[in-house]
């Protein structure tokens, strides 16, 4: 187990306090922030690249915090893959073993099945100014695999890559993670990625750990509003005036079960407003008319912006019920959602 | 040609064409006396030049000295650059401003300078019974002193244009600092310090002043065409200048080609 104990760093203008972290063994720990909050810095600090003005990096509870980053055994693999350009993919890959003195009987065991569960067998003679960026990171990712790092630390290793390529290399990504048990920080800006391979998400805004949770929970309950905006969930609505069970958003009085006085934003989910052309009775207590203001179609819904007086919403729907509803930028349209289904900040 | 100098509508680019006109004068100003010398010199008085021992033995002395001059240096100023390139410590803009000295001193008050450390009154001098003056070994310091800052200034950069990242991933992957230096810098940054060796060879060869104060005999070719010139006058001089020079240019035509990554496997693609 990785533990971070209230590290602190400044490198010129930038500076980060008291992050504290724990990744359990096996565990996909998934770094989250906008550029330029020092998910990087983070990795080569915990890589043993930086030095950390304060606090302390532990492994299974042996202070690492003085550890050359040769001793650590935590391997890095970077967004533009940095492969040594003058060796071929073979030598790239075998590098820390032949560094760690290994004869080459030892190193072509481990060399072919770490090329054949990459699909990289044939590129092995190659030089890495020849492969496309997808292959770089394969080779990037069976170069750091080969030394058995006890901790994989991956700095936006699918940032650089094509939409299909990621979406190809996040799916290895997981199964390196589940077949050989290894514990993952990875650092990404992208949510959805996050979503999608993190055990634990830990969110970090201005240069502070804001939220650790796992996906679901996370995406269901943010921890405060910004971290909501972050993760691109829409209708995060100021509250002017609060009280047990109504809030008084954009003029509007909206019932929300679990608002009391202290409560100062609510998420409202875009895919829970459904969306009419008439005026319904349900069992919602939430209910008004609305102009449609935008329409993006999204990969497989559409997503509606719709307006009730100085209200802003954003609804979810699919492309059947918008073909059903036919609504249009201008169309009328009533917004329905329970009290029950909004969240509080 | 008389487009690059014209604008799609005609009128005449004047800035380009000053350009063109005053760099084609500094281009002459070093080739004219070059080519006017070689001009003068026929080809008798060439290998009449190329027969004489004396001259052929000066050529040899003058490209071994400062070949071991380079090689000496290489050892230890290699190092100081990769040194000087990756870390920062309070004095380094100093040690710069050092290795940059014997660019700027007059190379003759350099050899005096050195005179008084290996000198036959120097300490050196007094401990081994005899100063290096009059020795190649002398040469050869005389020749190091007044070229080493482009051997190490070449370096230095060859090391800067290598990533930090590469070395640091290597570091990761369980490479002890000198395993990351001759597996990843050095390979990295040969082709720089290469150069900057090549650099430093043709200026150790170069080298009058500091070495004429060190030792006149034995007598290195820059030292034998000033001696000539004393004492025979231009055209024996010339002969053995132009031999020179024609030496040291096919030379560093061929190593500057096989230093030249666009000549060979590309190492830093």
């Amino acid at each position: 187990m990785l533990e971070l104990q209230s590290i602190s760093k400044s490198l010129g203008s930038f500076a980060m306090s008291d992050i504290s972290m724990k990744i359990g063994d096996g565990e996909y720990f998934v770094l989250l922030g906008p550029s330029g909050v020092g998910k990087s810095v983070l990795i080569e600090i915990i890589a043993g690249l930086i030095k950390p003005d304060n606090g302390h990096i532990l492994w299974n509870r042996k202070d690492m915090t003085l550890e050359q980053p040769e001793t650590r055994g935590f391997a890095v693999v970077y967004q533009d893959y940095s492969l040594f350009p003058h060796l071929t993919v073979r030598q790239n890959i075998t590098y820390g073993l032949k560094a760690a003195g290994c004869d080459s009987t030892k190193i072509k065991a481990p060399l072919n099945a770490l090329a054949e569960m990459l699909q990289i067998e044939e590129l092995l003679s190659r030089k890495p100014a020849t492969l496309s960026g997808g292959e770089q990171q394969r080779v990037a990712l069976a170069r750091a695999l080969i030394v058995e790092p006890k901790l994989l630390l991956l700095d936006e290793p699918l940032s650089a890559l094509d939409i299909n390529t990621r979406l190809r290399l996040r799916k290895e990504l997981k199964r390196v993670n589940r077949e050989l048990n290894i514990s993952v920080l990875h650092v990404t800006h992208d949510p959805e990625e996050a979503m999608v391979l993190a055990d634990q998400i830990c969110v970090m805004l201005d240069s502070k750990i804001r939220q650790v949770a796992p996906p679901t929970e996370l995406f269901r309950k943010p921890s405060d509003p910004e971290v909501a905006a972050f993760l691109g969930t829409k209708n995060v609505l100021h509250v002017t005036k609060a009280q047990e069970g109504v809030c008084s958003i954009c003029e509007k009085n909206i019932y929300v079960s679990s608002a009391d006085f202290s409560t100062s934003h609510v998420w409202i989910k875009p895919e829970e407003i459904l969306l009419s052309t008439s005026p319904f009775d349900s069992s919602a207590r939430n209910q008004f008319k609305c102009q449609v203001v935008e329409i993006d179609p999204l990969d497989s819904l559409l997503s509606v912006h719709i307006v009730s007086g100085k209200l802003p919403l954003t609804a979810l729907i699919t492309y059947a019920s918008f073909n059903k509803l036919r609504i249009e930028v201008g169309t009328e349209v009533y917004a329905t959602f329970k009290s029950s289904a909004i969240h509080c900040f | 040609m008389k487009k690059i100098y014209k604008n799609n509508n005609g009128q005449i680019r004047w800035f380009e064409l000053a350009l063109t006109g005053l760099g084609s004068c500094v281009i002459l100003f070093v080739v004219a006396p070059l080519i006017s010398m070689v001009l003068a010199t026929s080809f008798g008085d060439l290998t009449e030049a190329a027969a004489d021992a004396e001259v052929l033995q000066s050529i040899k002395l003058t490209l071994i000295a400062a070949l071991f001059a380079t090689a000496v240096s290489a050892l230890v100023g290699v190092p100081l650059a990769y040194l000087l390139a990756r870390k920062k410590f309070f004095g380094r803009s100093i040690l710069l401003a050092i290795i940059d000295l014997p660019i700027i001193i007059p190379h003759s008050a350099a050899g005096i300078a050195l005179l008084t450390v290996i000198g036959r009154q120097s300490f050196l001098g007094r401990l081994l019974g005899t100063g290096l003056t009059g020795t190649v070994a002398g040469i050869s310091v005389a020749m190091a002193f007044v070229s080493l800052p482009f051997l190490v200034n070449a370096a230095r950069q060859a090391f800067i244009s290598v990533p930090v990242r590469l070395e640091n991933i290597a570091r990761t992957l369980g490479a002890s600092p000198s395993y990351t230096f001759f597996t990843i810098s050095l390979p990295l940054a040969w082709r720089g310090v290469l150069s900057g060796m090549i650099l430093m060879w043709a200026r150790g060869i170069s080298e009058f002043g500091a070495v004429i104060i060190i030792a006149y005999h034995p007598m290195t070719t820059p030292v034998m065409v000033f001696q000539r010139f004393n004492d025979y006058g231009l055209s024996y001089a010339r002969s053995v200048a132009v031999l020179l020079i024609l030496i040291c240019v096919s030379l560093f035509i061929i190593l500057r080609f096989v230093s030249n990554p666009k000549n060979g496997k590309s190492t830093n693609a």
